[in-house]
């Protein structure tokens, strides 16, 4: 068993915050594959299209029969651990700080050895399966994990390293005044989160669920309003030196598409989305990326509630879609900016949502309940994208085969 | 001496003193809320262009936004419906003689902390005439109810059947606007309507009989309680904006020392 992460005391203000630093960075473009599943979550590695070999570490021609044709393929992850060692002593600034650092070698089933972390419980010479992470570089690495859930295996500091777990964190939820927010501050507070902060715009305009949602152990409402320059920036300067997660669900949706819209109700989506992700973004951003290697309780990660038609509009929904195809494009831009500090920016996809402007859209939609295991899950492990609902993930799917097809499959004309 | 050479006088020797109605522009300072299928009122809104720094070295300034109905601020007749075709109807094209006047003001804080749907009816206002003389005409007429000492939720009153907040019955606007032909009529709260005024008939009678009638609008007026029932000058210029429906504007009056 790995030993339980216990809360961390309070940091002593005399000790200078440890500089973030990152594991090595550089990779070949073939390997990049790796990256890529590892941002939603897969395991995946070349297969030769020709002769089937499973290929490791990723190249450009086939190791057996020189093919080209090396697509990704999702692999099983399954093999033994056929050696193992402890790094204690190294000259990169990101391991010195964290030795000792277990690695090995493991033959997968699928044929190639590779040399992985190893989690703490996995035995020389046992059956381990493979897992595909993001590193604090934001690259692709291979951990071998035991077979079975081991006691307080999330708490392995390997692991830890490969995560953006929100155990023992503190947690910044922009917008109470949505579906999402009570039921992220519980999925969240179950997951072991330190304090949840919970920001709410317009004191003085009531809403249902206020007084349960401020009740709640655990949780504090704070005033934070993403359209207001002067809000966002008063309260990271009360907060954004201890604000470990962010996760801005802040939306303002209105039903409608381009002609006879609403020029407001436009504006507002976009104040929400794109500018209140912007303002978000200069106020906290700078102080998370300087707390990136600040002990257990880093600052870890950020994430966005975007509409999974950031990706090719619905046009019932056009400046919606528009508004949250901006925040996408700046949340590569967080992505880069946040990444010296170690930050995973994590987007949560989410299909049309349960709640009073998608009343005219059949279901499958998605609860708030959905969005905030989506949005622990994606944490726990790390990830990048993940995808809420049957309806996000085959829009992914689509949007991946062929992104024109969806597009005119969604502007009508679909059968 | 002139009048005016007068008032000057009176003004630097303290005899005459200005009073501001006006509520400071704030972000998070209540606004009308419609409901949500509605367009909505703009929250005043500031962001800083440059501070003695890399984007003007030498200078601060902000952009700012709002609605024309945000904070303290003038209804023109153009905002109501009953008052599309009145002449002069917007803002910048009111005669700039409008905007400075004398104010009569009926105290109704006494109602209005015993019943937050406190009405000014016709009786309040001829009882008020009663002890004060009657509304000239031409005159502004503010409801004074010291709502503005209230702040946030407390302000807006929102519950689930909507605002509660003291207004004028219909009889009451009518009496002032078609018997007393008042230049205009201001509040405290949020609106020149109570708060449940979608419920009289006709429906919001402030806005309705005030902009219908060519009359002016005033809301989210503060200290109120620093004015005389009679004898004050208001003094209420709206911005000058193209076929502006309103505006927020410092809203000041002249008052005669220990009158209030």
């Amino acid at each position: 068993m790995s030993d339980p992460l216990s809360r961390p005391s309070k940091t002593n203000p005399q000790t200078p915050l440890r500089v973030p630093a990152l594991p090595p960075e550089a990779r070949s473009r073939a390997a990049m594959g790796l990256t890529a599943a590892a941002a939603e979550g897969r395991f995946a590695l070349q297969h030769c299209a020709e002769c089937g070999r499973v290929q490791y570490p990723p190249r450009d021609a086939c190791h057996a029969c020189l093919s080209v044709d090396l697509p990704w393929r999702d692999t099983d992850p399954v093999g033994t651990l056929l050696a193992d060692t402890v790094v204690r002593a190294s000259p990169n600034l990101y391991f010195r700080d964290r030795v000792p650092w277990r690695t090995g070698t493991v033959r997968l089933d699928a044929g190639p050895s590779i040399v992985v972390h190893v989690h703490g419980d996995c035995e020389r010479g046992a059956r381990v399966r493979l897992t595909s992470r993001l590193d604090r570089a934001g690259q692709g690495v291979l951990m071998a994990l035991p077979m079975e859930e081991t006691p307080n295996m999330a708490d392995d500091p390997q692991l830890r390293e490969l995560t953006a777990d929100p155990k023992h964190r503190r947690i910044l939820i922009t917008d109470a005044r949505q579906d999402t927010a009570p039921a992220l501050a519980r999925a969240l507070l179950a997951a072991g989160a330190a304090e949840i902060m919970v920001g709410e715009a317009e004191g003085w305009r009531p809403w249902p669920g206020r007084e349960r949602l401020a009740a709640m152990e655990g949780v504090t409402l704070l005033p934070l309003d993403v359209t207001d320059t002067a809000s966002v920036e008063t309260l990271a300067g009360e907060i954004g030196g201890k604000t470990d997660i962010l996760i801005n669900n802040a939306r303002f949706v209105r039903p409608g598409g381009l002609l006879g819209g609403d020029p407001g109700f436009a504006r507002q989506e976009m104040e929400v989305a794109y500018f209140g992700l912007m303002r978000l973004a200069q106020a906290f951003g700078p102080a998370m990326r300087a707390r990136g290697s600040d002990g257990v309780r880093s600052a870890v990660a950020w994430v966005n509630i975007l509409s999974a038609h950031a990706l090719s509009s619905d046009p019932a929904y056009g400046t919606f879609s528009a508004a949250n195809a901006a925040a996408l494009s700046l949340s590569q831009t967080l992505r880069a900016d946040l990444r010296p500090g170690g930050l995973r920016v994590l987007n949560v996809f989410a299909g049309p949502t349960e709640d009073d402007w998608h009343q005219a859209v059949p279901p499958p939609k998605v609860t708030g309940g959905a969005i905030a295991r989506s949005v622990v899950e994606g944490l726990q492990d790390g990830l990048e994208e993940v995808w809420c609902g049957d309806v996000a993930r085959d829009l992914r799917d689509r949007w991946r085969q062929n992104p024109k097809v969806l597009e005119r499959e969604l502007t009508g004309g679909a059968t | 001496m002139s009048v005016l050479a007068d008032l000057a006088l009176a003004l630097s020797g303290g005899d005459v003193e200005v009073v501001d109605l006006t509520h400071t522009l704030d972000p998070d300072f209540p606004v009308i809320v419609l409901p949500p299928e509605f367009g909505q009122c703009a929250r005043f809104r500031m962001e800083e262009i440059s501070a003695y720094d890399h984007r003007g070295p030498s200078w601060k300034w902000h952009d700012i936004s709002m609605s024309e109905h945000t904070g303290t601020h003038f209804d023109a007749p153009s905002h109501w419906i009953s008052g599309r075709n009145v002449p002069h109807g917007s803002v910048d094209e009111i005669p700039p003689s409008a905007f400075v006047g004398p104010v009569c003001v009926i105290d109704c804080s006494e109602g209005a902390a015993g019943d937050e749907d406190y009405e000014l009816t016709p009786d309040v206002i001829e009882a008020w005439e009663a002890r004060h003389g009657r509304i000239p005409e031409d005159a502004w007429v503010l409801m004074r109810t010291d709502w503005s000492k209230r702040t946030g939720a407390a302000y807006i009153n929102l519950r689930e059947d909507g605002a509660h907040s003291p207004g004028p019955t219909p009889a009451a606007i009518r009496l002032l606007v078609e018997e007393r032909n008042i230049r205009g009529f201001g509040t405290e709260t949020v609106g020149t309507d109570a708060g449940q005024g979608s419920h009289y008939d006709p429906p919001f009678p402030a806005h309705h009989t005030l902009h219908g009638a060519g009359k002016y609008g005033l809301q989210c007026l503060k200290g109120l309680d620093r004015l005389p029932p009679t004898g004050a000058v208001l003094m209420a210029a709206p911005l000058k904006i193209r076929n502006g429906t309103g505006s927020p504007l410092r809203v000041l009056a002249l008052i005669e020392k220990d009158s209030a």
